[in-house]
């Protein structure tokens, strides 16, 4: 099955070239930001309170054709940022998140289309969020920082599309949280967006998926260094931060992939030490996971962000979910994968039934595959060419058609 | 919404329902494989179909011919398609492949006002003849495949149907065949179907005297 196949590195079409001269690389990239909701005109947020001035920090890919109707916005996962493909510069070592997917004759092809992915509203990877500096008070919101959801998000997203002067977004694309902002905009904005390709998603975040936050969460506010949240200036929770990342990347995988990965495979060693140190591969990678992430995220972030993931329930907001998709006229590719446990294919067939109750044109495909939640990332071959066709198709439907 | 490509030439019994088929209805086609028939509707009848199909790699195909499709599975019902949401619900070579094809029947026929239904005919002559004559059943007609790789096996005639139909209080609204080339045999298979039709298609309604069943009938 899916395991069998090549995934993440493959051979560079070019071996005489460095990445970022790659045929199929969109080359060396820079973040952009763009500040908006200058007070006294703050965006309002779902809670009731307000939050202004607001920057985003996103990325662009290939131009927009003359009549715009070539854009697409990819929404980021839990821990993504704006930078989906390319590098920042000729030494950067590692592209953007979902390179695989964005760049010249790739799925998201930036020959054709003009890709745009913005940082989350409550991120920490350049947009406004708990580690920003409040103007106001000239200090870091750190706990102070408003709870936002994922309509908020998709809000802050809307304003920038209405900057880059989009009239409709050709596509809405992401996986897992980015799933959720992706139903939010077909919901919210039907008129702003031609079609959405939600993948390993869910119409609203279960029990199961609460739990594994909160135990998350936990781990951050029971790290003495957390101080409330407000360790700027000082060690960082560190500790409660990275097991909140391992305990999230063991839903991320599935039984399958971990045994194929890791197996009872012993790190660096022939037998068992006896005692608690790393024995085993796959407590090295999670502490390995855990570690790294501390460095690149803020545990405020993390607080905000799967909180704003436990409040996303789309049936309970708009009476059921049938209703809640009742004005939208986006076609829609739904993406599941057969392993995923995190966010089970059954969620994303909800997701179906409440557009076909509403007689909205729709394609729902199951992958089968090993790799868990993680496999929107990793099954690039399979999604990318779905993602392709149906790509092509509804951009000539919608050079065709006028939005109605 | 279909590509530029030329249109592709459509398997005998597909056109065969295609035609019985009124433009601008709303067409459900299960286990509607790459969305050949699909797409063929759409394209010459301005219908608005929707398919279910079971194998992943179909659903591309379909994907890629700007359908809409689901990728589900027939023998877990129609549970979630409200009563009569369709003119007509399609059902091509796939009765004798699901497990309870008597379900499947009645699905179509709650989901949809109309069901067409085509089915190879285990009563073809040739089969009969293998079977007499060899005595190991042929792979004639649409029995291509042995018996131990086709997943499920229904094995039934067209008198078998008609029977099962008039058991179940279904009516046989109108009938064509899919014989073998000539035109001897395709009168035979006109005179004798049950003989000398490789392939029947159905179209089915209830009979109105039954009462419809209840959304959730099948639960």
């Amino acid at each position: 099955m899916a395991g069998d196949e090549p995934q993440m590195d493959q051979a560079p079409q070019r071996p005489d070239l460095p990445p970022w001269q790659q045929p199929d690389s969109v080359g060396i990239v820079e973040t952009r930001t763009f500040t908006f909701a200058e007070p006294p005109d703050e965006m309002r947020l779902d809670s009731g309170s307000k939050l202004g001035p607001i920057t985003l920090a996103y990325e662009t890919y290939g131009s927009l054709d003359e009549r715009k109707r070539n854009a697409i916005l990819i929404c980021h996962a839990l821990s993504g940022d704006a930078h989906v493909a390319g590098y920042h510069s000729q030494d950067d070592r590692k592209p953007g998140w979902w390179d695989a997917m964005v760049g010249p004759g790739k799925a998201f092809d930036t020959d054709r289309y003009f890709v745009i992915c913005s940082n989350c509203i409550g991120g920490c990877k350049g947009s406004t969020g708990p580690s920003s500096v409040n103007p106001a008070t000239g200090r870091r919101y750190g706990r102070s920082f408003p709870v936002v959801t994922m309509a908020d998000m998709v809000r802050a997203q809307k304003a920038l599309i209405d900057h880059l002067g989009i009239p409709a977004l050709l596509a809405v694309v992401g996986g897992s949280m980015g799933g959720m902002q992706v139903l939010e905009w077909a919901i919210n904005y039907p008129d702003r967006v031609w079609t959405a390709i939600p993948i390993a998603t869910t119409p609203r975040l279960t029990a199961q998926g609460i739990a594994f936050n909160v135990v998350g969460r936990q781990a951050i506010l029971d790290d003495p260094n957390y101080r409330d949240g407000d360790y700027y200036g000082h060690e960082p929770p560190k500790r409660g931060l990275a097991i909140a990342r391992m305990l999230g990347h063991i839903t991320y995988l599935s039984d399958e992939s971990m045994h194929q990965k890791f197996g009872r495979q012993l790190r660096d060693r022939d037998d068992y030490s006896y005692e608690f140190d790393v024995d085993f591969e796959v407590e090295s990678y999670l502490k390995y996971q855990g570690q790294s992430f501390v460095e690149r995220f803020d545990a405020n972030s993390y607080l905000y962000i799967t909180r704003a993931m436990d409040y996303f329930d789309l049936a309970d907001k708009h009476g059921s979910l049938q209703a809640a998709f009742r004005a939208v006229t986006a076609r829609f590719l739904v993406i599941a994968f057969s392993s995923d446990w995190l966010y089970p294919p059954y969620q994303s067939k909800e997701i179906v039934s409440a557009l076909r109750a509403n007689r909205l044109h729709f394609a729902y495909y199951e992958i089968p595959s090993n790799y868990g939640h993680d496999a929107f990332l990793l099954e690039k071959a399979r999604i990318s060419r779905v993602i392709s066709d149906f790509l092509a198709l509804n951009y000539a439907r919608a050079l065709a058609e006028e939005k109605p | 919404m279909s590509p530029a490509a030329s249109p592709p030439r459509l398997r005998p019994d597909l056109a065969e329902i295609a035609a019985l088929i009124e433009p601008h209805t709303r067409v459900l086609d299960l286990g509607c494989g790459g969305g050949e028939l699909m797409a063929h509707l759409e394209r010459t009848r301005g219908v608005t179909a929707r398919g279910i199909e079971i194998k992943p790699e179909r659903v591309v195909d379909c994907v890629a011919k700007g359908l809409s499709v689901f990728q589900g599975d027939l023998d877990q019902g129609l549970h979630d398609y409200e009563d009569n949401a369709f003119d007509y619900v399609v059902l091509s070579q796939t009765l004798h492949l699901v497990s309870r094809p008597g379900l499947v029947i009645r699905e179509m026929l709650r989901v949809g006002a109309r069901g067409i239904v085509s089915i190879p005919n285990f009563g073809y002559w040739r089969i009969r003849l293998g079977l007499l004559l060899r005595g190991r059943v042929p792979r004639a007609g649409c029995f291509g495949e042995p018996w131990y790789t086709t997943p499920t096996g229904h094995v039934m005639t067209l008198c078998d149907f008609r029977d099962f139909c008039r058991a179940s209080q279904i009516r046989i609204e109108r009938e064509r065949f899919v014989t073998g080339p000539g035109p001897l045999a395709r009168a035979l298979g006109r005179a004798l179907p049950n003989t000398f039709a490789q392939l029947g298609i159905h179209v089915l309604s209830q009979h109105h005297a039954a009462p419809r069943p209840t959304a959730h009938s099948r639960a």
